[in-house]
């Protein structure tokens, strides 16, 4: 089983690269796009048993991500 | 014979441990070793035991490559949980820079790290006022007192909700603002974009203090400053006070 997790800075709370990303897309000529947030992608393998869901869920609140600064969020695939 | 009065000569100890990565463990180290009275010792991530210990000092660096988070994997080493029992003690507990990151990833202060508002290593002397003097960490400095200390850092944007920040301000846990050479926490004197000009915050007990400038860079004239003395001689004194 593989899990894919999505962290993105929390909403309401600024991200100064998503900042710095919407400011430079005009310059490349790619007009009024806004809504600009960076978060990160991890990739993680699993072993089989248990309940994968709540194992990952675990390790988000523990370690993946900050939960006073960002969400998560994660689907399983399995393989 | 001539009687002499006992006097038992107290020496106050510090702990500064070294994380994968640190790199102000040294000048943390040698800044206590230049007050009488004190002495550092060198603590590895994996030690279990702080015994004897009056203070731990959590030095700054980019503790195992400020991967994923800076300071996300370092709350993780063995040594963390003796902090942790340490400051549940009452033990005094400073976190400096990389130190301070990690014990907000610990919890044992509250709050988080974003990226600096400029997107930019920021390394330069900054101003700070001094909000809070009662306290171990800051009783040597006068209360609104602007200190010269430099800062280093890419994380040090302070974040903490609306509710936090509220009790913060309450409980006097604010120690340490960026201000203007006047003491105004102006905008323009905020190095990283951090809320509130905030570059220290304490515990509801005072005893775990984290700040982002590095004190330790400025207890010497002859490298650059001496305002960071303050920070040292005030645990000193905290400690022998509470020994005698």
């Amino acid at each position: 089983m593989k899990a894919k997790v999505y962290i993105t800075p929390k909403e309401g709370i600024l991200d100064p690269q998503g900042v710095a990303i919407e400011r430079a897309l005009p310059a490349l000529g790619f007009k009024g796009v806004t809504g600009v947030r960076v978060g990160k992608y991890i990739e993680l393998d699993l072993p089989g048993g248990g309940d994968a869901a709540a194992e990952v869920d675990k390790m988000c609140k523990k370690l993946l991500a900050n939960p006073i600064i960002e969400d998560f969020q994660f689907e399983l695939v399995p393989e | 014979m001539l009687a002499l009065p006992q006097t038992e000569i107290k020496t106050v100890r510090f702990g500064v441990v070294v994380f994968p990565g640190s790199n102000c463990d040294a000048d943390s180290h040698d800044a206590v070793g230049t007050f009488t009275g004190a002495e550092a010792r060198y603590l590895w991530h994996k030690d279990t035991q702080l015994d004897g210990l009056d203070c731990v000092i959590l030095p700054g660096g980019f503790s195992y490559g400020d991967y994923l988070r800076p300071g996300a994997i370092a709350r993780f080493s063995p040594i963390m949980k003796a902090v942790g029992r340490f400051a549940a003690a009452g033990g005094l507990v400073i976190g400096i820079c990389n130190g301070f990151q990690i014990l907000l990833e610990a919890g044992l202060l509250p709050g988080a790290m974003h990226r600096n508002q400029g997107l930019k290593f920021v390394c330069r002397l900054v101003n700070l006022r001094v909000e809070n003097t009662s306290m171990p960490f800051t009783g040597k400095y006068e209360q609104g007192q602007i200190i010269r200390i430099p800062v280093a850092h890419m994380e040090g944007n302070y974040f903490i909700n609306e509710a936090g920040l509220a009790e913060l301000e309450d409980r006097n846990q604010i120690v340490v603002r960026y201000c203007n050479e006047s003491g105004n926490a102006a905008k323009e004197a905020n190095p990283n974009g951090s809320l509130g000009n905030i570059a220290g915050v304490c515990n509801r007990e005072g005893n775990v203090f984290g700040l982002m400038p590095h004190p330790e860079r400025v207890c010497d004239p002859l490298v650059g400053g001496a305002d960071g003395r303050g920070v040292f001689k005030s645990i000193i004194i905290s400690v022998l006070k509470n020994k005698s």
